[in-house]
C-alpha cells in the first residue's frame, strides 16, 4: 500500500470536521472498550494470562530463527510448501507466480492486513486474476473503488450503514435496503458463487504453529473456511514472520487473550487450525497449501529496542482506547497499520522520514500500553522515534538555574501583562496551536520561587 | 521530617498559589518544607521529545539538589512519574548512579500519594464547601497509580460533595507539546472531556496535573464557560481555593 502519512495533518483535520465519522468512531470507542472490559473480567486472572502470554511471544522471538524453520520443517513434512519473501512486493510475486503455476483465474480473499502491506490485490489483477473479497467490511471497501481500510479488526468502521445501503444499490443495482440482516442476504447472494467458482483461496495468518507447521485464523463471518476449504485448488496463507509460535499450548494463552482485547468476545464465532492439504482419504482441504512469509522490515527490529513490538498480536485493543485515534479514524494515518501499533510500525517499516508526524501525534496518555494484552510500551517506543525538535531553548535554559529563574521571572510577567485584568491570553506569539482553540490562562503575579524567597523561608542553598 | 519541595516549572510560573498551597499542606502535617532555589525543569520536555541526553542532564541537577531530603514531594503526577518512572531508566548503564537515582525515585512523591499513604493525613488545614468533580490526570493515573488518594483525601471534608463524571480517566488531550502541534486534534478531545464535566453537574472540576489544568480551563473559557472552575487538588484540600483568581471574578473583569 501507498504510504500517505506525510498528508497527517491535512486529513485529521477533514476528519475532525467529518460529523459522520466522528459518530461512527464514537459509537465504535464505547462498544469495543466497553466489550473489552467485561470480556477481561471472565478470565480468572487476566494479569497472570497476560504475563504468561508475554513470556511465551518472548520465547518464541528469542530464537525467531530456529521456530520458523522447525515451522517449515513440519508444513513441508505435512505437504505444504513454505515460501519466504523479504519485501512485501516480492511476497506479491510470489502469490502471481502462485497463480500462474496453478492457472488461476479467480482468487477469495479472507481478511489479511499483511496482504494490504503487499498491495496483493493490486499485484493480482496486473496479472490478470480476478480477486474478491469477502470480508463483509473488505466487501464493502472493495465493491467502493478499492477503498483502504481504517482499522485492523474493523475495516470500514468509519461507514455508518446509510452509506453501505447507498453504496450495495447503487452498484448491486437493487432496491435500497436498510436491515442490516437483510444487507448481509444480499451480500452473501453476490459472494457465494463467488466461492463456488474461486480457484484459489488467499488468507491471512493469526498464528504459525511451529509444532505442527498449521496456521491459526480468527474469524466471524464463516468467509475464511470458505476461502481456504470448499472449493479451491489452492490455499495460499499470507502473514508476517513474527507470527510464529512453538506451540498448541502457545496458541491456547493467545486464544484467551485475542478476541478478549480484540472484540470483547470470548471466542471469536469460527476458529480455525489448518493443517496442510488434503491427504488421500480426507473429505476437505485445497489440493494445494503455500505459506508466503513477509519480512518487510520485521527482521529490522529483532535485537534492538523496538523488538517488543514484534509481540503485536493486531487486536486493535490500543487504537480502541487511544484518545487521538477516536477523533481522527484509522485513514489519518495513511497506511495499513493506524493508532499507538501503527505510529511504531509504519515508522519502523516504511521509513520514519515519510512519517514524521505519527510518532508525534499522541498525548503519551498510556492507555495504550496498560490495555495491550502483550504489553507492548507503546508510549515509550513513540517517544523513541520522536525528534529532537525545537527543545534547544529549552534544555539550554533548563540546565542553567542563573538563566533560568530571570526567564521564568519575566514569563510570569509577560504572560501576566499579556493576560489583562481577565487572566486569559487568547492570542500566543509562536503557539498557535494552542491559541487557535484553548485561551492560555495567565499567571497572576511573581512565581513561586520570589514569593518564596521574599517571605525569608527555608532555600537551598541559603 | 525534611522535605524537599519539587515546584515544577508550570506551577512556579503560572500557578504559585498551588505551591503555597501544598506547602499549608505539608506543614500542617507537620512537615518541614525546604525549596531548592536552583531548581529548574524534570525534564520531561526533553524526555517527550526524545533529547534523552537533555532529559539525563537535569535528572543529575534533580539528584544533586533533593538527594539530601528525607521526602521529595510534587504537586503533578506528569512531574512525579517522570522522576519515579523514567529517571530509573535514564541510567540503566551506570550501576552507581542508578541505585543513587532509585533511592531519590523511591522518596519521590507525588502530592496526593505522599499525604495520603506516607503522611497518612487524617485532616485538612482548611476550608472548602461545595460539590465537584475529579478528572485523573494520564500520568498519575497510569504511571503512578494516583486515583484512590486523592478522592480519599477529598472525604476528609463533610463539606466536599464529589460527583465523579463519566470517562474521569481518559485523556483531556493535553499532551506537552502535542496540544500545539496538534491543536485541533487536541482541542476535539478536550470537548469530550468538557462535556463529561458539564454532564456531571459539578460547577467545578479538581485535578492533579498543571497541564490538564491549562487546557481544560484555556478551552472552557474560549467556549463561552465562565463559570466552571478549574482547581488543582492542593488548593481544595488547604482550603486556598478561595485565592485562586475565580471565573466569576474574571467574566466580571471582562
Amino acid at each position: 500500500m501507498q504510504v500517505q502519512s506525510m498528508h497527517f495533518k491535512a486529513r485529521s483535520g477533514q476528519k475532525l470536521a467529518d460529523v459522520r465519522l466522528q459518530q461512527n468512531l464514537k459509537v465504535l470507542s464505547q462498544r469495543w472498550t466497553v466489550g473489552r472490559t467485561n470480556a477481561i473480567a471472565e478470565l480468572d486472572d487476566f494479569e497472570a494470562t497476560r504475563d504468561e502470554a508475554v513470556e511465551r511471544r518472548n520465547r518464541a522471538l528469542a530464537n525467531l530463527d530456529v521456530w520458523l524453520e522447525r515451522f517449515e520443517a513440519q508444513a513441508t513434512a505435512r505437504g505444504a510448501t513454505v515460501l519466504w519473501a523479504e519485501t512485501p512486493e516480492d511476497a506479491s510475486k510470489l502469490v502471481v507466480e502462485i497463480a500462474r503455476r496453478h492457472e488461476v483465474a479467480k482468487v477469495t480473499k479472507s481478511k489479511s492486513m499483511v496482504s494490504e502491506e503487499m498491495a496483493l490485490n493490486r499485484h493480482l489483477e496486473a496479472a490478470g486474476v480476478k480477486v474478491v473479497e469477502t470480508d463483509l467490511g473488505e466487501y464493502i471497501l472493495q465493491i467502493n473503488d478499492n477503498e483502504p481500510p481504517s482499522h485492523i479488526v474493523a475495516p470500514v468502521v468509519h461507514k455508518s450503514k446509510d452509506e453501505v445501503s447507498d453504496l450495495f444499490a447503487r452498484v448491486h443495482k437493487r432496491p435500497r435496503l436498510t436491515d442490516i440482516p437483510q444487507m448481509t442476504r444480499e451480500a452473501r447472494e453476490f459472494l457465494r458463487p463467488q466461492f463456488l467458482s474461486s480457484d484459489m483461496g488467499v488468507s491471512g495468518g493469526n498464528f504459525l504453529i511451529a509444532e505442527t507447521g498449521s496456521v491459526a485464523v480468527f474469524t466471524n463471518e464463516g468467509n475464511e473456511g470458505m476461502c481456504t476449504v470448499l472449493p479451491p485448488k489452492v490455499h495460499v496463507v499470507v502473514t508476517g514472520i513474527e507470527k510464529v509460535i512453538p506451540t498448541l499450548e502457545d496458541l491456547a494463552t493467545m486464544a484467551r487473550l485475542l478476541p478478549r482485547s480484540a472484540t470483547g468476545q470470548s471466542i471469536s464465532n469460527y476458529f480455525s487450525i489448518l493443517t496442510g492439504p488434503r491427504a488421500p482419504g480426507e473429505q476437505d482441504g485445497p489440493e494445494h497449501m503455500y505459506f508466503v512469509l513477509v519480512d518487510g522490515g520485521r527482521t529490522g527490529l529483532l535485537g534492538g529496542e523496538f523488538q517488543d513490538m514484534l509481540r503485536c498480536i493486531r487486536c486493535g485493543a490500543c487504537m480502541n482506547h487511544c484518545p487521538v485515534y477516536q477523533k481522527i479514524g484509522g485513514h489519518t494515518y495513511g497506511w495499513v497499520y493506524p493508532g499507538p501499533m501503527g505510529s511504531v510500525l509504519t515508522p519502523s517499516y516504511v521509513g520514519l522520514e515519510k512519517t514524521l508526524d505519527l510518532p508525534q501525534a499522541a498525548t503519551l496518555c498510556g492507555e495504550c500500553h496498560v490495555v495491550c494484552p502483550m504489553k507492548i510500551p507503546l508510549p515509550d517506543l513513540l517517544r523513541k522515534l520522536r525528534e529532537r525538535l525545537g527543545m534547544a531553548a529549552w534544555a539550554f535554559a533548563a540546565r542553567r538555574p542563573a538563566v533560568y529563574r530571570p526567564l521564568a521571572r519575566i514569563g510570569a510577567r509577560v504572560l501576566g501583562w499579556m493576560g489583562g485584568d481577565a487572566h486569559r491570553i487568547s492570542s500566543l506569539p509562536g503557539g498557535s496551536g494552542w491559541s487557535l482553540y484553548r485561551d492560555m490562562p495567565s499567571p497572576v503575579g511573581p512565581t513561586f520561587k520570589e514569593r518564596w524567597a521574599k517571605q525569608g523561608r527555608r532555600t537551598t542553598p541559603r | 521530617m525534611k522535605v524537599g519541595l519539587f515546584i515544577t516549572c508550570l506551577v512556579d510560573v503560572m500557578r504559585p498559589e498551588i505551591a503555597e498551597a501544598t506547602v499549608r499542606l505539608l506543614e500542617s502535617a507537620g512537615c518541614t518544607v525546604e525549596v531548592p532555589m536552583t531548581q529548574t525543569c524534570c525534564g520531561q520536555p526533553g524526555y517527550n521529545s526524545g533529547d534523552t541526553t537533555a532529559a539525563s542532564d537535569l535528572a543529575l541537577k534533580f539528584l544533586m539538589e533533593f538527594e539530601g531530603f528525607d521526602y521529595v514531594v510534587v504537586p503533578s503526577g506528569s512531574c512525579g512519574g517522570m522522576v519515579r518512572q523514567h529517571y530509573p531508566a535514564l541510567f540503566a548503564d551506570d550501576p552507581d548512579l542508578r541505585n543513587r537515582i532509585d533511592a531519590l525515585a523511591q522518596k519521590t512523591f507525588e502530592l496526593t500519594a505522599f499525604l495520603h499513604d506516607v503522611i497518612g493525613l487524617a485532616s485538612l488545614p482548611g476550608s472548602f464547601a461545595g460539590e465537584v468533580t475529579y478528572h485523573d490526570s494520564c500520568s498519575g493515573l497510569r504511571e503512578l497509580g494516583v486515583q484512590a488518594q486523592p478522592r480519599a483525601l477529598l472525604a476528609l471534608n463533610p463539606s466536599i460533595r464529589l460527583t465523579e463524571m463519566k470517562e474521569a480517566r481518559a485523556c483531556c488531550g493535553f499532551g506537552g507539546t502535542f496540544a500545539i502541534k496538534y491543536g485541533d486534534i487536541s482541542s476535539a478531545i478536550v470537548d469530550e472531556k468538557i462535556g463529561h464535566i458539564h454532564a456531571s453537574g459539578a460547577p467545578c472540576v479538581v485535578l492533579g496535573d498543571l497541564g490538564c489544568m491549562l487546557n481544560i480551563e484555556g478551552r472552557l473559557r474560549r467556549t463561552g464557560d465562565n463559570t466552571t472552575r478549574v482547581l488543582h487538588i492542593a488548593q481544595v484540600l488547604a482550603g486556598t481555593a478561595a485565592d485562586a483568581p475565580s471565573p466569576s471574578a474574571t467574566q466580571e473583569a471582562r
